[in-house]
């Protein structure tokens, strides 16, 4: 036992290299809560209002969203698209060849985006996007370097520049390291409220790439409370049957 | 009991019933690692069930598989807890299953007279590794299908026959639908002969009796009524002891499975949650951490003569060794618990070597990295190939002659390693170098010198089991 848990011990620290990716800037947490009904429905408001016109979510059905408290009238009437059913997938009309054509490669499924990349890397790209007339959109992004996408909620966030300032290299040279934004044109939302935007929308995302996992966690938790109680009328059975070995 | 007895003439049901469970004497004294044998059963059980219930509703089809995954995970009452408990089960089954062969080799259950019953669990490790291997390619992500990719085109490397062996694995020149289809049907086909295999597992076991911590033959002991005096009937005694093990190791395996199923990243991982892209290749492929340690081999073996064909025989070889355990273990006694201090060192390099060389196979591989690997694969096979040495007792001439040719062969391979690495022959640094060929001296000469010094002797394995 003692090795077991010797050997454990040895292992706990490899787990630390597993999903490490290269670091991003900016890299701020995007703080999600899955269980906030009201960041829900904003999120699924904004993406269906936002998203959905390029990036489908097929994987997933519009009834979904009933679980975070939409009802089916305002479901109908407010965020499924015309001339769909509450039991169809979230697809887009936009073919995939005419995507190729306008963006370089057709935008991504998002169903599981956030499971692909995480919320926190999907918070910080949706707040990265800069000046560059160099790409064809006249944006890029410091999080995904020359992406294909156009910065989609300029007239909310505005637009900025990254800004960048010379560091010594060690090696007797400079180089560039990013040091942040500088807002360039202002939007119509605050930093403030665009960051609190991005935020529901990677809350609704997370939700739906995962959307048995509140159910998973209280049966998980049942099946805790149950396997314990198990545990202990198993250990006194054990018990009992192994009084006579000697 | 008139239908007891009605069965019992026409099929031995109570004979059976007594030999192997309730008049079948298992040593009294095993211990915590005698857990895994049956978990490795309950998880192979688990497996079948779930996974024949996901292939009600799983669509072998590339255009389809990922699709299906989801709708299962989605639509499915309670299909996302099928599809986790298959997905944790199969690194669970391994997790298990290196205990298990760990506990094996602790205490000599591969030496006399259990051989068989060690290759036998032999074919089921190698059998179990290409169900693995062939389910991993089914959820039709990124990682699936070029893990598939890299793993396959490894048979390319073969001279002669290798191309032409690699598209005939495959039914086309790329991973396809071809051989999503074909994958999935084996697949479903080798549980099955896993599920007869560990039959003739337990068939050989009880043929000979289990081994205990004390590596003692309990049969050699018995009382007037031919009982064995330190052997308790399996049923009850182990049947309600495996129970508790059994809920212990379900408190684990539901953790994962209902709070981290992708446990970092690792059981499940995050490329494949992006379906298979033929045209856009991950920035890094590792296998599923079960196979790493064999990935870590496989990439630390460099190309010489024109061919890669080195690092699969070295892959290959690294899993095959396995089958040769109880022939290269010498030593009079089976458990460590009697064996000399050498043998302790040796196993206890070997788990370590292959922890890393896990870890190794896991991230990207760099030019110190692969020095790393290099130096532990070497450490890797002599827990095997200088077993016969190391583990022979006594200090006669034959014993000093073997020990001579191993310095001999030992020091000849590590002075070519070393001066190809020094001489340019491997990228990496210098302080690398020099840590690898310190320790890679250290551990053969531990090997070479000890057994002149002071010969392996086995302590007196006592007449009874211990406490």
């Amino acid at each position: 036992m003692k090795k077991l848990i010797l050997a454990l011990a040895l292992l706990a620290p490899l787990t630390a290299f597993a999903a490490g990716g290269g670091a991003i800037h900016p890299n701020d947490p995007a703080n999600v809560n899955t269980g906030n009904n009201a960041a829900l429905q904003r999120g699924a408001n904004y993406f269906v209002s936002y998203c959905l016109n390029c990036h489908s979510m097929q994987y997933e059905r519009w009834q979904r969203m009933q679980e975070f408290g939409v009802p089916e009238d305002l479901l109908k009437s407010n965020l499924m698209h015309a001339n769909t059913k509450p039991g169809d997938l979230l697809k887009v009309a936009m073919a995939p060849s005419d995507a190729a054509n306008w963006f370089g490669a057709p935008p991504p499924d998002l169903t599981l985006e956030a499971r692909l990349r995480g919320p926190d890397w999907i918070y910080n790209y949706m707040r990265a996007f800069y000046v560059d007339e160099s790409r064809p959109f006249g944006v890029n992004n410091t999080v995904f370097d020359n992406v294909g996408m156009p910065h989609v909620l300029w007239e909310l966030q505005g637009m900025q520049k990254a800004v960048y300032h010379e560091e010594d290299d060690g090696h007797g040279g400079t180089h560039e390291v990013f040091a942040g934004f500088e807002q360039v044109t202002e939007g119509s939302m605050t930093p403030v409220e665009y960051d609190a935007m991005i935020r529901d929308l990677v809350t609704f995302m997370t939700y739906m790439a995962e959307p048995t996992k509140a159910k998973s966690h209280s049966t998980g938790i049942m099946v805790l409370l149950f396997l314990a109680l198990l545990f202990v009328v198993s250990y006194m059975l054990k018990k009992e049957y192994w009084k006579d070995v000697h | 009991m008139s239908l007891m007895n009605w069965i019992d003439d026409r099929f031995p049901l109570t004979k059976v019933w007594n030999e192997h469970l309730a008049e079948y004497y298992a040593p009294k004294n095993f211990n915590f690692w005698y857990f895994f044998g049956s978990l490795a059963m309950l998880v192979l059980v688990n497996q079948i069930l779930t996974g024949v219930w996901l292939a009600m509703l799983y669509k072998p089809d590339a255009e389809l598989a990922f699709a299906s995954v989801e709708y299962i995970m989605r639509d499915v009452e309670w299909g996302w807890l099928i599809r986790y408990m298959h997905s944790t089960g199969s690194s669970a089954f391994f997790i298990v299953i290196y205990l298990h062969m760990f506990r094996g080799v602790l205490y000599g259950s591969h030496k006399n007279p259990r051989e068989m019953i060690w290759l036998f669990g032999a074919v089921i490790y190698v059998v179990m590794m290409a169900t693995a291997f062939m389910g991993y390619l089914l959820p039709w992500g990124q990682m699936s299908f070029w893990g598939a990719q890299v793993i396959v085109n490894l048979f390319s490397a073969i001279p002669v026959i290798g191309e032409d062996l690699s598209v005939w694995i495959r039914g086309d020149y790329v991973i396809s639908d071809a051989t999503l289809n074909r994958f999935f049907a084996l697949h479903f086909l080798l549980p099955f002969i896993l599920a007869a295999l560990v039959f003739l597992h337990i068939v050989a076991l009880h043929k000979v009796g289990s081994n205990n911590p004390d590596g003692v033959e309990i049969k050699k002991n018995k009382d007037e009524n031919g009982i064995p005096r330190d052997g308790i009937p399996f049923h009850p005694y182990y049947s309600v002891k495996d129970i508790v093990g059994v809920v212990v190791f379900l408190m684990f395996f539901a953790g994962v499975i209902f709070f981290a199923p992708e446990a970092g990243g690792y059981f499940i991982e995050a490329p494949n949650f992006e379906p298979a892209n033929p045209l856009k290749t991950p920035e890094h492929i590792a296998p599923v951490w079960y196979f790493t340690p064999f990935y870590a081999i496989l990439r630390a073996v460099p190309s010489f003569a024109g061919t890669q064909v080195w690092g699969v025989i070295a892959m290959g070889l690294a899993i095959v060794v396995f089958f040769l355990l109880p022939w290269l273990d010498q030593s009079n006694a089976k458990s460590h618990r009697y064996k000399g201090p050498l043998f302790k060192y040796a196993l206890g390099a070997f788990v370590v070597t292959f922890m890393v060389l896990g870890y190794l196979g896991v991230v990207a591989a760099d030019a110190n990295r692969t020095l790393w690997a290099q130096v532990l694969t070497l450490i890797y096979f002599s827990f095997f190939f200088l077993m016969p040495t190391y583990t022979r007792e006594t200090s006669s001439k034959t014993t000093m002659t073997s020990l001579y040719f191993m310095m001999m062969a030992v020091s000849t391979i590590a002075t070519l390693y070393f001066w190809w690495m020094f001489s340019g022959g491997a990228d990496g640094s210098t302080t690398v170098k020099v840590a690898v060929s310190v320790i890679a001296i250290i551990h053969f000469a531990v090997f070479g010198i000890k057994p002149w010094l002071k010969p392996e002797v086995s302590k007196p394995v006592p007449e009874r089991v211990t406490k």
